[in-house]
């Protein structure tokens, strides 16, 4: 990784942060849809990133937004166990030629069909050992699975939409 | 030897994993004791500060709505302050110590909120340095909104009422019979009064204030409006579902009131082995 792209991965992680904490800390649509943009960080890391490093910045991005949140532990427990799979996600939906080495799991680098499939699961994932962790002991586990849904696919639309209108091909991120 | 290492190494990541999920675990545990003292929550020096900036800039445009509520109820207390000060016609009475002022109240302004997990907190723009102290009631004009769980210098957290793990001693006004507030978790504009025996006769209209027996809040201060009363599965006790009075996502002031005999009861209350529950 070269100085220029770790500045535009420090300067992603500031945004998202940043909007996550200000912005999304009370939205949820109707009630379910809770946006965890943040992930996208996490997700959008080069592919051959390895995993220990990115299980420890996992878990300090989550502890950072959980100190804004009041929710201390969730958000990490949550983003450790996001990163400790997605290396085994990524190659178990790997394309038959395998990865191109300069490519990321990115949007524009990937295409959205593929994109679909790699995030969609690992923010389920989030989502599910998070609000099991928020709701423990109170809500059923409809109310965990409904929220998880949700909230996975309106992340997913939205980590899209940002990617669409922020990230160039071949650029950096 | 080695191999054991060689293992181990291999293994790093699942085993780093493991360590990080048990300790944010134990930290969620930690955490959600009610009374906890934390350290890495909204009120410490950096994330209050972001907090309140972007509080001061969203208030801004709230501010009309804010003076109305504080308009009306400056009228009420003017209203209620004429009944007190009549004016004196022949003889003043020492007035018992027993009316003496048990409370003292405090304002400050919400500068984060949340309403949409299962244990939402607020952070206050008020903290040790302007007199707030642990476990002190939070309420505003329209009712009862929280309890102070940790300061710092310049902010305090709080525990809304909207968190599964606070509840709140409260009871039907019309006829003085008493349960507990404690929120279920779901809809952030309803709450449950619990332990509310059969034989009472609770009907949806009725007023829930809170008691003044938890020596947080004094009594009397609105809860909410029942909504509905069914019979539970639970055979002792009715189902009552209550309608806050508080609109939490857009209450931005708010008093602080603080029990000046807290100690005093507390330790009284250790003295014959009682738990304080607030």
């Amino acid at each position: 990784m070269n100085f220029k792209k770790l500045i535009t991965y420090i300067f992603l992680v500031i945004c998202l942060c940043l909007v996550q904490i200000l912005l999304l800390k009370n939205l949820a649509l109707f009630g379910v849809a809770f946006c965890f943009i943040y992930l996208l960080v996490i997700l959008s890391f080069p592919i051959s990133m390895r995993s220990f490093p990115l299980i420890l910045i996992s878990f300090g991005l989550g502890l950072l937004v959980d100190v804004f949140y009041d929710t201390l532990g969730l958000h990490a427990a949550a983003a450790t166990f996001l990163a400790f799979l997605r290396p085994y996600w990524l190659k178990a939906i790997r394309p038959n030629g395998g990865y191109d080495d300069s490519n990321n799991p990115t949007l524009p680098d990937m295409g959205i069909g593929w994109y679909i499939s790699y995030s969609l699961p690992l923010v389920f994932a989030f989502s599910l050992l998070f609000f099991i962790a928020d709701q423990w002991g109170t809500g059923g586990l409809f109310g965990v699975l409904n929220k998880s849904l949700f909230s996975s696919i309106f992340t997913v639309i939205m980590a899209i939409i940002v990617q669409l209108l922020f990230f160039k091909r071949r650029r950096g991120i | 030897m080695l191999r054991i290492l060689q293992f181990l190494y291999s293994l790093r990541s699942f085993l780093l994993f493991v360590l990080l999920e048990v300790l944010a675990i134990g930290l969620i545990v930690s955490n959600n004791s009610p009374q906890g003292a934390a350290f890495f929550n909204s009120s410490n020096a950096l994330t209050g500060s972001v907090f309140k900036t972007r509080s001061d800039i969203v208030d801004f445009f709230s501010l009309a709505e804010a003076n109305e509520a504080l308009l009306s109820e400056n009228a009420g207390l003017l209203q209620h302050l004429k009944t007190i000060n009549a004016i004196p016609d022949s003889a003043t009475i020492q007035l018992d110590s027993a009316f003496e002022a048990q409370f003292n109240f405090k304002g400050a302004r919400i500068i984060s909120n949340s309403l949409r997990f299962a244990q939402n907190h607020l952070t206050l723009n008020k903290g040790s340095k302007d007199g707030v102290k642990t476990g002190m009631g939070v309420f505003n004009e329209q009712g009862v909104i929280g309890r102070v769980k940790s300061v710092s210098e310049n902010y305090a957290v709080a525990i809304s009422l909207l968190n599964t793990e606070m509840s709140l001693s409260s009871k039907i006004k019309a006829n003085d019979s008493f349960g507990t507030a404690k929120w279920d978790g779901k809809d952030a504009t309803k709450t449950k009064l619990l332990y509310v025996p059969r034989h009472v006769t609770a009907s949806p209209g009725d007023t829930i204030v809170t008691t003044g027996y938890s020596a947080v809040f004094p009594e009397g201060i609105l809860v909410g409006i029942i909504e509905s009363v069914d019979q539970s599965e639970d055979p002792n006790y009715l189902d009552v579902v209550v309608n806050l009075s508080v609109d939490f996502s857009k209450a931005h002031y708010v008093y602080l009131v603080e029990n000046t005999r807290l100690d005093e009861l507390d330790s009284l209350n250790k003295q014959s082995e009682l738990e304080n529950e607030f």
